[in-house]
Order: structure tokens, then sequence, then C-alpha cells
């Protein structure tokens, strides 16, 4: 695969030693010529170009019409969206992902037309949610393709749910109930299995439904 | 005339007090307070303090309401990143963004945004001034 990664950061640096271990072609893009520099002894001379990633100037030399995979991860949002725009719309890439360093903008760029968002702050976020045990919802992946997340869901002392039986559950559309989870111990729910507080489920839902579930966890 | 100004410098202020002066309704975003300055005292308009890259102040700011939305900063990826939001989210029915590289200005114009690159402006308008063909630029 041709990967054009641009932004030769930390993110960059790392992301594009990894995708070079596995055999990939690689082309770094950095802006800074004492970062570039750098990258080109640890990588070598062909692996960096020195440019702007957002010049169109830039992404033609890097033979991004043929990439297979633009990667925009520098530290502006705004210049991710940019490059991954120019790539796609200017160069017909089929595939760009941008880093994103505002939550916010996640919604957005993908509105935007960028294929794919990677969010670190996002990501951090849902850690610390998992590892605080009393947080009622916690998102722990989203399939953007598909419109569909991953979550876990923790039965709180005042949570509705409490006492009830899974099938009496008024659950929204495209919602299901995968695992269920009392002192460490997974089992597999049916309609049948009655919750406790501390119960733990991890389910799927749709992200139209997402607002609806997490409603229905709150307090009456 | 509502028109909503992202960007404070010289270009932005300039802009602004020239609308200000012509009685439309103006609102100057700038994440520097101290860039409010170049307004100077006769303007009348309003200045907003804040990343205009953040969904939330554009909203608070009022750009939901305006007529038109100038991006004026001197980053070009900021002016066009800010004048998508205007036009999606908000749906500000006129966008003009502030591009200084030509290439990057005729991609996002073929896009549909109205693109002004003031690196083309200003050198067609020296080359016409070396030509004799333009006198004077009057600023004001």
């Amino acid at each position: 695969m041709y990967v054009v990664v641009i932004g030769g950061g930390k993110v960059g640096y790392y992301l594009a030693k990894a995708l070079l271990e596995e055999r990939h072609e690689v082309l770094l893009v950095e802006r800074d010529f004492k970062r570039a520099k750098r990258i080109a002894e640890d990588f070598g001379q062909g692996v960096v170009l020195r440019g702007d990633g957002a010049e169109t100037a830039t992404l033609e030399r890097a033979g991004v019409g043929r990439a297979d995979v633009v990667c925009a991860v520098t530290g502006e949002d705004e210049d991710n969206l940019i490059v991954s725009q120019v790539a796609k719309r200017h160069f017909n890439v089929t595939r760009t992902i941008a880093r994103i360093n505002n939550p916010k903008n996640e919604e957005i760029f993908i509105r935007l037309g960028i294929d794919v968002t990677v969010s670190a702050t996002q990501f951090i976020i849902s850690l610390i949610e998992q590892e605080i045990p009393t947080t009622p919802f916690v998102n722990l992946l989203t399939l953007r393709s598909i419109g569909m997340e991953i979550v876990d869901l923790y039965m709180s002392d005042d949570c509705p749910w409490v006492g009830k039986r899974i099938g009496d559950l008024p659950l929204p559309p495209d919602t299901v109930l995968s695992l269920h989870i009392r002192d460490g111990v997974r089992t597999f729910p049916t309609n049948d299995t009655q919750l406790l507080r501390g119960d733990r489920l991890i389910g799927l839902t749709s992200l139209d439904s997402e607002a609806a579930l997490h409603q229905m966890l709150q307090p009456v | 005339m509502k028109v909503f100004i992202l960007g404070c410098g010289r270009m932005g202020a300039q802009l602004a007090k020239n609308l200000d002066s012509k009685g439309h309704s103006v609102t100057v975003l700038d994440t520097a307070n101290e860039s409010f300055a170049r307004l100077g005292p006769r303007f009348n308009g309003r200045t907003v303090h804040g990343d205009g890259l953040e969904t939330d102040v554009l909203e608070e700011a009022g750009v939901g309401g305006s007529d038109v939305f100038i991006a004026c900063t001197s980053g070009d990826n900021r002016n066009l990143t800010a004048s998508q939001y205007a036009r999606e989210l908000f749906g500000v029915p006129r966008v003009i963004s502030r591009v200084s590289d030509p290439l990057r200005g005729e991609i996002y114009a073929e896009m549909g945004l109205q693109t002004i690159s003031p690196t083309v402006l200003g050198s067609q308008l020296i080359y016409d001034t070396l030509l004799g063909r333009v006198p004077t630029v009057d600023c004001d």
C-alpha cells in the first residue's frame, strides 16, 4: 500500500515507522527543515518530503494521486481537514484519515467529506470513563461505516433498570444487549435475566438510538 | 447587511471599519482582544473574543443570523475551515474566504466557496502600478 502521511510530529513519526515495519510504501511530508532532516536520517531520504502538506504543489510532488491512503496527522485540526479535502477532491484519493484534537470536530469533519477521523482526546476520555466503574454510559467503540457503536452500561444505585427483566426493557430501535457482567462473571443475557445494582451490560446500538438509550439509564 | 468578519488583523479591521462606516451591522471575532484596537474609536460594530474554529463560539457570536461570513485571518486553512462551518453548519447564505495560496483558492472555488487571493490581487496591482496603469490606491 502507498500511504502518504502529512505531519512529522510524534504521531506521524511513529505511524510512518509502524507502516514501514509492515513493509508499506510510506512518504512523510513535514514542513519543518530540522524535523524533516531528522526523519530522513532515521528512515532514509526517500521516505520524507520537506514541504507544506496544504500546498497543492507539495501533494503533487508527493504523488498523492496514486496514494491508497492519505493520513493528515498534524497538531492542527484545520490543517488536517484542508489537506484531506484537497487530497480527496483534487487528487481523487479514495481514503483519507484526519487526526482531530477537538472531539467536537469529529462529526463535522465526517459531514465535510473526510472518511475517518481519529481523536486521541476522545479515546482518552472514554478510557478514563471506563476506569471509573460508576459511569453509567460509556461509548467503547464507534463503527462509523455502519452507524453503530459498542457501549458499556453500568447499573448505578438509582438506575431505573435495576430490578427489571431484560425482556421488559423498552429498548430503542437497533439496540442489542449482548453481554451481562456481574461480580466479574460474564454471561450471555436472556429476556429473563434480571438486573441488579452494580451489573454491567455490553451492547450494540445505532448512532441514532444512542441518545435515547443514554436517557433511559438516567434516574427518573 | 449583517456581516460577520473572522479575524481582526490589518485586513479584517480595515474591512470592518469600511463596512461599519457605510452603515452595515458588523461583528468581528478574533482570538486576541488587543487586535480590536485596530478598529479605532469610531467603530460602532460588535467585537467578540474567541476561537473561530470552535463551533459553540461561532454559535454564541451569532454567525447563524448573518447575511455574509468573511474569513479574513492570515491562515488559509483556518479561513477555509471556518467558512465551511459557516456555510454547512450555520447556513450563512454568502461566504467569502481570504486564501493566499492561489491554487488552494481555486480548488475551494470549484467546491462553491467564494475565495479572494490577496497574493494574486496584490501582485497584479503592483504590476499595473509599475506600468503606470493605476495612479493611486484609495485605502479609505
